[in-house]
């Protein structure tokens, strides 16, 4: 550009300017190495250890526990991955948005507007006739239509008004919330809410439209969701970075500016692109009415959405690695009664483990100086470069 | 002007893989003006912050007055009586001129603001130096030949000796270089000395009394300018000789490819940018859009790239309406842009090269089939282009962010170029390179239109526009203020036309005109 010569107008390390907070967010997801994920995890437990060593338990032994509990025995392992499988579509709604460059921060009401959308489907009368193979591609893809429609608004409302996505999938999170809480528990009129149960819920689904399990055994079941979330991260991989449509979405995310000289409709991609991210987690929440529990109770996905962001930043929001950070994090909440029952330390340890390592992987300075990791500056090429700006 | 004020021995300073200066000698003498010259890259800003304390150097000594001094920040070099001004000027436009001048050293009445006071230094300041600004105007509202008087004042009032002015007429007309040079002037028979940075060589030439050449980090020598030639200077910053003349054969115009009709553009915050411009561009010819700055002329190359919305007018390209058509239907056409802001629309820093390279087309086959990039296919066209416009870079797989300018802007002319245009819009395109990809740009840009392709080109440096262009439209506050012949155009005429003056008042004044930048 210009010959600048600010100041600061030289960054002789490669690294970004100070800039505005969210250059802060996205050089967290998108240039953190994987080593300081894992180190964060590292000093996370030790301060986990300490902290549960202050309440007077010996740390080895609550650990112990928290790994029995995770994956101790074969239903365990079971249990634990079964728990992570909706973690990777609330990872992924986070993750496919974040490459055009927004931040979906509206997963919690995306989940919540695929699964009572999959459990409304499912419950429809002429489902009950239906095959298992016509029945759940229709129950899953109304998950997604539901969980797509609710992502496409805050792509809308961008695209035509500039309205920031952070701030409308917030407020769509909560209309999403009392919305589908009144859905399933209003008794007057009843609208989708299951008059046999005493718990705000609607009907079981059509027994065709259940997903089947590989495990019973284990808690909660092993089912087929799995399958589809793994394909669904595969799919997204894929699109994202194979396709002229992927190419045109990282354009958009890394540069709006020359995806706009470059022809591409930046606003139908923004709407393309949240639609899609929405359409991940309605498969989450899809996977888990016709997979886990037959019907549809909001209190299921409360903190879903959230823990997705969390896995996703894990990640650096690739879909490949979110399904093995998914299933981390899934499997320490999954291990964490049994540490609770046996060593008795709260489970909240392991929302405190997470929170720190989600804590030092934004505040990566500290992993960093303690393991010593270099910032990377690509090549020695670029570092030379850059300071021609000076 | 025989005592040194400022001794800068054996600096050097490194950054993370790269010396930004290495054995770095600089002496300023009372009273002098002395010109920094340098591409960029050289060095120049580097050894400048330096001295005023913005980085600490790795090596070497700073004197100033004869003793040693070591500045931790900015504050320490200011209390030693040393004054920048940035290329980029660091003022509050919603502030008056006094209160942007006392910022940082207020003057107090107890714990109150004494604006009364500060107006009266300023006021002084301007009658000594013959810097003319109203204390009490928002900076906001003043033309940037003002703001940078402001900024003279503010390093004046810090009581400032020597004055560091960073690539200070890069942003004024011919006109206000030439009154700039006058407050230079002034200021050294006053006593204070300059260090003037700048890569314009006939600006060297006109005001130095003593020059310094750096390259890759040293200084590889120094100059007077009495016994200087632009050629010489040239030939010393770039380190082998260089063409500074650019050859070409009178134009031979064919068919209008471009016509530009009562065009109206805001810019983004809503007020006119471009009122109501005409203007006409031949197959095989160079146009040439001359103006300072901020004229309109960034609005009025988007709104023709179709990124720019249009409020009225039309727009005719190579016969078809294109004033609602997107950048996509607009370059599908045959038509290149080379953007004003390579960074935010030439390229994605980001990407590898090769993804660059294929930007405007990575939607059509051979470069994607069903929806499937084939990186086969992109690899080898950017192996095709790189080979061919020389785009120095160790492999196709580098990030583009990590080029130096120069093969930034080869990588985007590579690709434009690709699609065989028929109108090419060409915004800022040597801006900020060094002198070697300048000749190279002009060289591609003249063969273009050599080969029937009609030019627009804008440019900030008229030197650019007077040898490339074949006629000249000059703008000023978003109107086309004259057009002229390139042959027939001199400075002085531009020069008048670009400060608002008219054809007539170019005419006749343009002869008597003081010819000191010249």
């Amino acid at each position: 550009m210009t010959n600048g010569a600010a100041p600061n107008g030289a960054a002789p390390n490669g690294a970004a300017p100070n800039g505005a907070a969210s250059k802060k967010i996205t050089r967290a997801f998108s240039l953190q190495p994987i080593l300081v994920p894992f180190y964060a995890l590292i000093l996370a437990v030790l301060v986990g250890g300490v902290l549960i060593a202050i309440v007077g338990v010996n740390p080895f032994t609550a650990y112990g526990y928290l790994l029995k509990g995770m994956f101790g025995s074969p239903d365990r392992i079971a249990g634990s991955i079964a728990r992570s499988v909706p973690f990777i579509g609330s990872a992924l709604a986070l993750a496919v948005a974040f490459r055009a460059g927004l931040f979906n921060i509206g997963a919690e009401g995306q989940l919540l507007l695929g699964g009572v959308s999959a459990a409304w489907v499912g419950t429809w009368a002429w489902m009950a006739d239906m095959p298992a193979i016509i029945a759940i591609p229709i129950v899953i893809l109304a998950g997604m239509l539901g969980g797509g429609i609710w992502g496409a608004i805050p792509g809308l409302l961008r695209a035509k008004t500039g309205a920031h996505e952070v701030i409308t999938t917030i407020m769509l999170n909560s209309i999403g919330l009392f919305g589908v809480r009144w859905l399933v528990s209003s008794q007057k009129p009843v609208v989708l809410r299951d008059i046999e149960s005493t718990a705000p819920r609607t009907r079981p689904i059509a027994e065709g439209a259940r997903l089947p399990t590989f495990l019973d055994s284990s808690q909660p079941n092993l089912h087929l969701g799995l399958v589809l979330l793994v394909l669904a991260a595969i799919a997204m991989a894929l699109l994202l970075d194979r396709t002229s449509f992927g190419f045109e979405v990282n354009t958009v995310g890394l540069n709006p500016g020359a995806a706009k000289y470059a022809g591409i409709s930046v606003n139908k991609t923004i709407v393309l692109v949240m639609a899609l991210s929405g359409a991940m987690a309605g498969l989450a929440a899809a996977s888990e009415v016709s997979g886990t529990s037959g019907t549809f109770q909001p209190g299921t996905f409360a903190g879903m959405g959230f823990d997705g962001i969390a896995i996703a930043l894990l990640a650096r929001a690739k879909p490949i690695p979110i399904i093995f950070s998914a299933i981390m994090w899934g499997s320490m909440l999954s291990g964490a009664p049994l540490m609770q029952q046996e060593a008795d330390v709260s489970i909240d340890v392991v929302r405190i483990i997470q929170a720190l390592v989600l804590l030092l992987v934004a505040a990566d300075a500290i992993v960093r100086y303690i393991f010593r990791v270099k910032v990377e500056t690509g090549n020695e090429f670029a570092a030379s470069s850059t300071v021609e700006a000076s | 002007m025989t005592t040194p004020v400022l001794e800068v021995r054996n600096i050097r300073k490194t950054f993370p893989g790269v010396v930004a200066n290495d054995a770095v000698d600089f002496t300023l003498m009372k009273g002098e003006i002395h010109c920094l010259l340098g591409e960029n890259g050289a060095g120049k800003s580097t050894l400048m912050n330096i001295v005023f304390g913005l980085y600490q150097p790795d090596n070497g000594t700073i004197e100033v007055d004869g003793e040693e001094v070591s500045f931790e920040n900015s504050r320490d070099a200011i209390a030693a009586g040393i004054g920048m001004v940035h290329q980029h000027f660091q003022l509050i436009p919603v502030f008056t001129v006094a209160e942007n001048v006392i910022l940082g050293s207020e003057t107090t009445k107890g714990k109150l603001l004494d604006l009364d006071a500060a107006r009266s230094i300023i006021l002084d300041l301007g009658k000594r130096y013959g810097l003319h600004v109203d204390p009490d105007a928002k900076v906001g509202d003043l033309s940037v030949g003002e703001q940078q008087r402001v900024e003279l004042i503010k390093a004046l009032y810090r009581e400032a000796d020597i004055l560091i002015l960073d690539e200070p007429t890069a942003v004024l007309t011919p006109g206000e270089v030439d009154d700039f040079f006058e407050v230079v002037q002034s200021l050294v028979q006053q006593g204070k000395s300059i260090i003037f940075i700048t890569h314009k060589l006939r600006e060297v030439l006109a005001v130095a009394d003593k020059i310094t050449v750096m390259r890759s980090g040293t200084v590889v020598g120094t100059a007077e300018p009495s016994t200087s030639t632009q050629q010489s200077l040239a030939n010393l910053m770039v380190g082998h000789d260089v063409t500074l003349q650019v050859d070409k054969t009178p134009a031979e115009p064919g068919e209008t490819a471009l016509v530009v009709s009562h065009l109206q553009v805001s810019d983004t915050r809503g007020l006119p940018a471009v009122a109501g411009i005409d203007l006409e561009v031949r197959a095989g010819e160079i146009f040439g859009i001359a103006g300072v700055q901020g004229n309109g002329q960034r609005e009025l190359v988007e709104a023709l790239a179709g990124m720019h919305k249009i409020d009225g007018g039309r727009v005719q390209m190579l016969g078809v309406d294109v004033t609602s058509m997107s950048p996509r239907q607009i370059s599908e056409l045959g038509v290149a842009h080379i953007p004003e802001d390579r960074e935010k629309h030439g390229v994605v820093g980001e990407y590898p090269i090769y993804d660059n390279l294929v930007l405007n087309r990575y939607f059509k086959a051979p470069f994607v089939k069903r929806g499937v990039r084939q990186m086969g296919a992109i690899r080898a066209e950017a192996e095709r282009l790189i080979q061919m416009f020389d785009v120095r870079t160790p492999s196709m797989d580098t990030l583009t962010s990590s080029l130096s300018g120069g093969n930034r802007q080869k990588t985007i002319i590579a690709r434009e170029l690709s699609q065989d245009p028929k109108l090419m819009l060409v915004a800022q395109p040597t801006r900020g390179l060094d002198v070697g990809s300048i000749q190279f740009i002009h060289e591609q840009i003249i063969a273009l239109r050599d080969s029937g392709v009609a030019v627009l080109l804008v440019s900030a440096e008229l030197d650019e526009i007077m040898s490339l262009s074949d006629r000249v439209g000059v703008m000023y506050q978003g109107k086309m203020v004259g057009v002229v012949e390139a042959a027939g155009a001199t400075r002085e005429t531009l020069g008048i036309l670009m400060a608002g003056g008219t054809i007539d008042e170019a005419r006749t004044d343009g002869s008597e005109h003081r010819g000191s930048s010249r």
